[in-house]
């Protein structure tokens, strides 16, 4: 029980360095768990990262939470992965508790409506850049292309709601793979 | 009860979020903006914080709409409810670990998914660029130049695909963006 208590604490505060360092969430903080976890730890073994990676990538949710929870639980059970989750959130709650009272008294500016500004060309920039590299990591072939422009013009154009595309699309996904099994037994 | 309807969305955007990064974006933008609790332009602002401050976009962002609607009670609610479906989801697959990466439910289903994510990033860009070259409701910038933005944007998907680090791409687009905000014709 204490050796358990001692290694709930070591991950609560290795999720904290991970959750405070990382900027822009997500896949930048797979290399940070990477180094944490596997190389100074040895909580796991270096290969188990890319099935967090994939087991983040595959279930709801923001990759960060996925995988801490994911290496908490491996270490230490539930409360392991209550501790790291806690861990790995904390840093940005309590940053964006205090910049959400500077940054409506701020907004007002005008030199800060002017820096939005630039900002969301910026922004728009690195959205697109993402989605670029999102689609060279996707999956090809006619049924991939159909989901990809289904979803962006039932979203973009038609209102349709967000769930109901990712419901229909997991649906689609399902059906097809099930198929193409079926006509390669045959 | 706003604490309930916060929890209850953020929830939501967290169980239906497949993959990391912007693919929360979608259904932020649907459900967020659909309660009136954040404009377009605010969001859009509001990734820019994100990506220069520590953590997931997912937290940062029901921190902030949580503490823009009820303060430290209101920030709690929406991030467990973002939090919660990904802590329980993955608690869950970590116990049967093996047999989820075996699943050709899971692989199908993430066929349909992966494409359906990208064309909904897609639909987020688009509305995206309506706040950079499209605003509404900002009397402020009225003849602020759409040129600048167009060429801020221009230069920072280039810098971008030139790898620059995306926090320098938003304090460089917003010194432009200030500078063509300030001499701009009056």
């Amino acid at each position: 029980m204490r050796t358990d208590l001692s290694k709930a604490r070591l991950l609560f505060w290795t999720f904290f360095k991970i959750g405070a360092f990382t900027f822009g969430g997500g896949y930048a903080m797979i290399p940070l768990i990477q180094r944490e976890v596997a190389e100074r730890r040895r909580w796991l073994k270096d290969g188990d990262i890319l099935d967090i990676v994939a087991i983040a990538e595959s279930t709801p949710g923001p990759i960060a939470i996925n995988s801490a929870t994911f290496v908490g639980y491996q270490v230490c059970g539930t409360f392991g992965a209550f501790c790291a989750t806690l861990g790995v959130v904390l840093p940005s709650f309590l940053v964006i508790y205090v910049i959400s009272f500077v940054l409506r008294q701020f907004s007002q500016l005008l030199v800060v409506q002017y820096a939005f500004n630039g900002i969301r060309a910026g922004v728009l920039a690195l959205l697109l850049k993402a989605l670029l590299s999102m689609y060279r990591q996707s999956p090809k072939g006619a049924v991939a292309y159909a989901i990809m422009a289904g979803a962006f013009v039932l979203t973009a154009f038609c209102g349709v709601d967000a769930v109901l595309v990712i419901l229909a699309s997991a649906a689609i996904g399902l059906a097809a793979s099930h198929m193409a099994k079926r006509r390669a037994a045959e | 009860m706003i604490c309930l309807e916060l929890f209850v969305t953020f929830f939501k955007i967290g169980l239906f979020t497949i993959g990391g990064g912007y693919a929360m974006l979608p259904l932020i933008q649907a459900d967020v903006q659909a309660h009136g609790w954040m404009t377009a332009e605010e969001l859009v602002n509001f990734i820019a914080v994100s990506e220069s401050t520590p953590g997931p976009f997912a937290v940062n962002v029901s921190t902030y709409v949580g503490a823009e609607l009820a303060g430290l009670p209101g920030a709690l609610c929406a991030t467990l409810g973002v939090v919660l479906p990904s802590f329980l989801i993955i608690l869950l697959v970590a116990r049967f670990y093996a047999a989820f990466r075996a699943s050709a439910a899971v692989s199908g289903a993430m066929s349909g998914l992966r494409p359906a994510v990208i064309g909904m990033i897609g639909a987020a860009a688009v509305s995206v660029g309506q706040t950079v070259f499209a605003p509404d409701g900002v009397q402020a910038l009225a003849g602020y130049p759409l040129a600048c933005s167009l060429a801020i944007f221009v230069l920072m998907a280039f810098l971008t695909h030139r790898k620059l680090h995306p926090i320098a791409i938003i304090l460089l687009s917003a010194l432009l963006g200030i500078a063509a905000g300030c001499l701009r014709p009056m």
